[in-house]
């Protein structure tokens, strides 16, 4: 998993090595207010997950850090990328282990190969709910062979397995290959922006999406800060 | 539509009125009298066998019998929509149940026009068959009309279904121990009798609860929701059921596997009389554990995956 994400960004740093004067964005997302509390799940009825655990995991909806910190919030570049269509020929992975997936949220390229896996001794059906791209829902034994798929359209599609209704996650196809997923402590970064002027869109599953607008000049890192303001229920 | 008509309203009044101070003031003061657009029925055309169908002449018949669940806009919110569970197909995503095609792909024209003729059993949907095969077709170009996705792709490819090997033990055997592993039970329950441990969970795609398919309940003449034949049952868990908690079993079962598992699936309708009850009579209701002759490298599934009685005895 970590190989791969190193060899994503490297190759992703080859793709762009003619930007010699690339700039990048860094930045942290919080929250304002009390999210409300995330309830532990019952995995009792499926055993094989829940001696995963030692102690009974929370739904991942809204996944919080010291000072405020927000995960799990994708950053990407809605205006001014202008790389729609260069797809990576790498694939993104999920997994599903546990009885959860991983990563929760999954950015990917439109068009870019989506591989999914289950890790877990159970199987699982894959439910990504599409709208605007196609619906299939696919059974996933274990021990079977990643499944392999791609989605044309940009979407923010979520996940299920029915036969674990606790299982949730979400697709987010971008027509950009310019985010991020805010990690523990809030933090992200868009490296490899040449100048121009971009907008930002930071997305949350619960507490929706919010905006702004960065120009870079040059070698520069620019910080820019999202905060959303927390559902208590 | 609601800009243009207005538009429309202020050009109006402007060439009547000389006076263009006060034209703004009465243009304002209208009211907007019906915001809703009328469909607009593009010529699309379905094939089913020699039969031609065309969604301009299934205008009346779909106005008449479909949208009062369906919708207007065949968005499946339609007047009685309300009070219907499992809800009206929405057309608008075209995700269809019965379908011979693979799972997110569009179905076939004979696969709509089946559903037709059949209805879907356990739904609200009617078997529709006072209507002409003509009818039919033209019903099946019409709702074609409310996804672009017609335009764009064409149906998918249809599995390909081996022919049929004879109904025997060691089938029906192979099939009990598939159900278990492939852990049909837990939506379906340990006997088929819809109650498996995730059965009560269960949402459709428009997170609508949904129930999984009780096979002891089945009689002589029951029929599934997308047929009633040994083939049909092949065909759904093979395609899935597109839009429920049902999904497609092709990529994890090989064709002639499958059938074992249709052999199994038949002895769980247990008032159902047929060649699978009749083999299992014989041997006196008692399905004997499944011994592969070439067993596949280990990948032991851990005991609890084992279904609660129902499981390899």
């Amino acid at each position: 998993m970590r190989t791969k994400k190193t060899l994503f960004v490297f190759s992703t740093l080859l793709m762009s090595s003619s930007l010699m004067f690339a700039g990048s964005v860094t930045g942290k997302v919080t929250y304002t207010g009390t999210p409300a509390k995330q309830k532990p799940i019952d995995m009792s009825k499926e055993p094989s997950c829940a001696k995963q655990h030692a102690t009974p995991i929370t739904g991942e909806n809204v996944v919080t850090g010291a000072n405020n910190s927000l995960e799990n919030v994708v950053v990407y570049v809605s205006a001014g990328a202008n790389d729609d269509g260069k797809v990576p020929s790498q694939a993104v992975t999920y997994d599903q282990k546990g009885c959860q997936y991983v990563p929760h949220v999954l950015p990917m390229h439109t068009n870019q190969e989506l591989k999914i896996s289950n890790s877990d001794q159970t199987s699982h059906n894959i439910h990504p709910l599409a709208k605007v791209n196609q619906e299939w829902n696919k059974s996933q034994p274990p021990g079977t062979p990643p499944i392999t798929q791609k989605y044309e359209k940009e979407e923010f599609i979520p996940v299920k397995c029915n036969i674990h209704p606790w299982m949730h996650g979400y697709f987010v196809v971008l027509k950009t290959n310019h985010y991020d997923v805010s990690k523990s402590g809030g933090e992200f970064k868009l490296p490899d922006l040449p100048p121009g002027k971009y907008t930002l869109t930071a997305w949350h599953e619960d507490y929706g999406t919010q905006t702004a607008d960065v120009t870079i000049t040059g070698a520069e890192s620019k910080d820019v800060n999202f905060t959303f303001k927390a559902k208590a229920y | 539509m609601n800009r243009s008509k207005r538009y429309l309203l202020l050009t109006a009044f402007g060439a009547a009125l000389v006076g263009g101070l006060g034209v703004q003031a009465v243009a304002q003061d209208v009211p907007t009298i019906d915001p809703k657009p009328s469909v607009v029925v593009r010529p699309i055309e379905s094939h089913i066998g020699n039969t031609v169908g065309h969604s301009e002449s299934a205008k009346s018949d779909y106005k008449r019998y479909c949208a009062g669940c369906h919708g207007t806009y065949g968005d499946g919110n339609g007047e009685n929509a309300v009070w219907i569970e499992p809800k009206p197909r929405d057309f608008t995503i075209a995700t269809f149940k019965c379908r011979s095609t693979p799972t997110g792909t569009l179905p076939t024209d004979e696969d709509l026009y089946n559903t037709l003729v059949r209805g879907i059993t356990n739904s609200n949907m009617p078997a529709w068959n006072t209507f002409t095969k003509q009818q039919r077709a033209d019903l099946v170009a019409y709702i074609k009309i409310f996804s672009p996705r017609w335009d764009k792709e064409k149906p998918g490819q249809p599995i390909q279904i081996p022919a049929e090997p004879p109904v025997t033990m060691d089938s029906i055997a192979h099939g009990k121990a598939l159900f278990t592993k492939l852990e049909c039970w837990k939506c379906h329950g340990p006997h088929g009798e819809g109650d498996g441990p995730s059965a009560a969970t269960l949402t459709d795609s428009k997170d609508q609860p949904i129930r999984p398919y009780n096979f002891a309940l089945a009689k002589d003449d029951s029929r599934f929701k997308c047929g009633v034949t040994n083939r049909d049952i092949y065909r759904i868990f093979m395609t899935g059921v597109d839009g429920t908690p049902m999904p497609s079993f092709a990529d994890v079962i090989q064709p002639n596997d499958a059938w074992d598992l249709v052999h199994f699936l038949r002895t769980l309708q247990v008032h159902r009389h047929g060649k699978e009850t009749e083999v299992l009579s014989t041997a006196h209701g008692v399905i004997p554990p499944y011994v592969d002759k070439n067993p596949p490298p280990a990948n032991p599934a851990p005991a609890e995956n084992k279904a609660p009685g129902g499981g390899q005895e």
